[in-house]
């Protein structure tokens, strides 16, 4: 039986207007494919439309909650298998609306597709449970966007295996087990020895790409300059009150540190990745309190952050860690610091 | 403060101050306690140093 494939556009590409029609409530418009749809639908193989629901972006920005009921209400209704969003290009926030749409979709067992530019900040979102063509930034690159799309439609639709490369989607960061012929020690060799001799190998591991990032300009005085002390270290008070994980931590913590001048006796680890003794034995080894108190105490350095924040730097999502630095970050600018040790372990 | 540099490099990190092991970077429970206090205030005062110097690029302050 032909798999039940349902769409999901904004204002615009459901061709209801532009910016002033941004602010479209959502709606359904049964057994039809409407727009870029219609493209994708005709690529797909043996599918059958259910329909498109169009909604415009501000709309889905500012009521997000009656817009996913939308969907979630729609689905239940139309019984799809598969929900196709976009393609968002980079468009920001139709992008965060597809992603939304893919959720949705997630959530009540439908099979989410889109189709986005890297950067778009929905990608985040729904790339872990989505298979997102990797599109170019612009929409005047829809002829190429719509074929990877459907390719992925027609794919999952019966069932076949996809993979990022093959089939230009954005990689979901999960790991699946595979068999294959030759244990690990001989592929390591043969992808050592290619590399000798200069030829092609690919990787089995690749390396996330990391930021660059701007350097923050120098304190002017140090010794009026507040400096905070932030680690990965996993160092808690003893007994660890708010059960920071161990690894692959889900959370910071932070603590008042103002009437202490070590962390001897008070702190330990719960760090699973190094051999803890010789932290637990003095925590100041980790987080050296007792030496920036001392700086403090000659006027070297203004003042000691009150405030101490910690996590778990070990098997620690990127993802995750990037939320704490925001979010950690965002606290101790608020409160006016200058400056932070941020100790790694 | 982190023992292996690259990482910090790789991670955006500008002023980077290489420590001494992963489980202990700003101690060392081989030394006396009087000569791990001096290591210790010596890296800390190293690094509100480097806060306060003008820098362009990532930087290591050894």
């Amino acid at each position: 039986m032909a798999k039940r494939v349902i769409f999901y556009l904004n204002q615009f590409f459901g061709g209801i207007g532009g910016e002033d029609k941004a602010d479209f409530a959502p709606e359904f418009r049964a057994g039809e494919a409407v727009g870029p749809a219609v493209g994708i639908a005709g690529g797909a193989g043996d599918i059958e439309v259910v329909g498109t629901i169009i909604c415009g972006d501000n709309f889905y920005g500012q009521n997000e909650d009656e817009a996913r009921e939308f969907i979630a209400q729609t689905i239940k209704e139309q019984n799809p298998d598969i929900l196709v969003a976009g393609p968002a290009f980079n468009a920001g926030r139709y992008g965060f609306a597809c992603a939304g749409a893919c959720q949705v979709a997630n959530e009540n067992g439908v099979i989410p597709v889109s189709g986005m530019y890297v950067e778009n900040p929905g990608l985040e979102h729904c790339r872990a449970f989505s298979w997102v063509a990797a599109t170019s930034d612009a929409a005047a690159k829809m002829r190429k966007a719509l074929p990877l799309m459907a390719n992925l439609v027609k794919k999952l639709a019966a069932g076949e295996e996809v993979t990022p490369d093959g089939d230009s989607y954005h990689a979901q960061g999960r790991r699946e087990c595979i068999l294959v012929e030759e244990r690990g020690s001989t592929r390591a060799v043969k992808m050592l020895l290619a590399r000798l001799n200069d030829e092609e190998f690919e990787t089995e591991l690749p390396m996330p790409t990391f930021d660059e990032v701007e350097p923050a300009p120098a304190i002017k005085d140090l010794s009026k300059a507040t400096i905070a002390l932030v680690t990965t270290g996993g160092v808690v008070p003893n007994g660890n009150p708010d059960r920071l994980q161990s690894a692959s931590a889900q959370q910071w913590n932070k603590y008042d540190i103002s009437q202490l001048d070590e962390l001897k006796g008070e702190y330990y680890t719960v760090h699973g990745g190094f051999d803890p003794v010789y932290c637990n034995e003095k925590a100041d080894r980790v987080v050296p309190l007792d030496m920036l108190r001392r700086l403090e105490k000659e006027g070297k350095i203004g003042k000691v952050h009150e405030i101490f924040y910690t996590t778990t730097g070990t098997g620690t999502a990127v993802a995750n860690s990037e939320k704490f630095g925001i979010e950690i970050g965002k606290e101790i600018a608020d409160a006016g610091v200058d400056g932070v040790l941020l100790t790694s372990t | 403060m982190a023992t292996i540099t690259t990482i910090s490099q790789s991670v955006g990190a500008n002023r980077i101050v290489p420590t001494v092991a992963i489980p202990y970077p700003v101690g060392n429970p081989t030394l006396s306690e009087a000569d791990e206090e001096a290591m210790r205030y010596e890296m800390v005062e190293r690094a509100c140093n480097a806060l306060a110097t003008e820098i362009t690029e990532s930087t290591q302050f050894e």
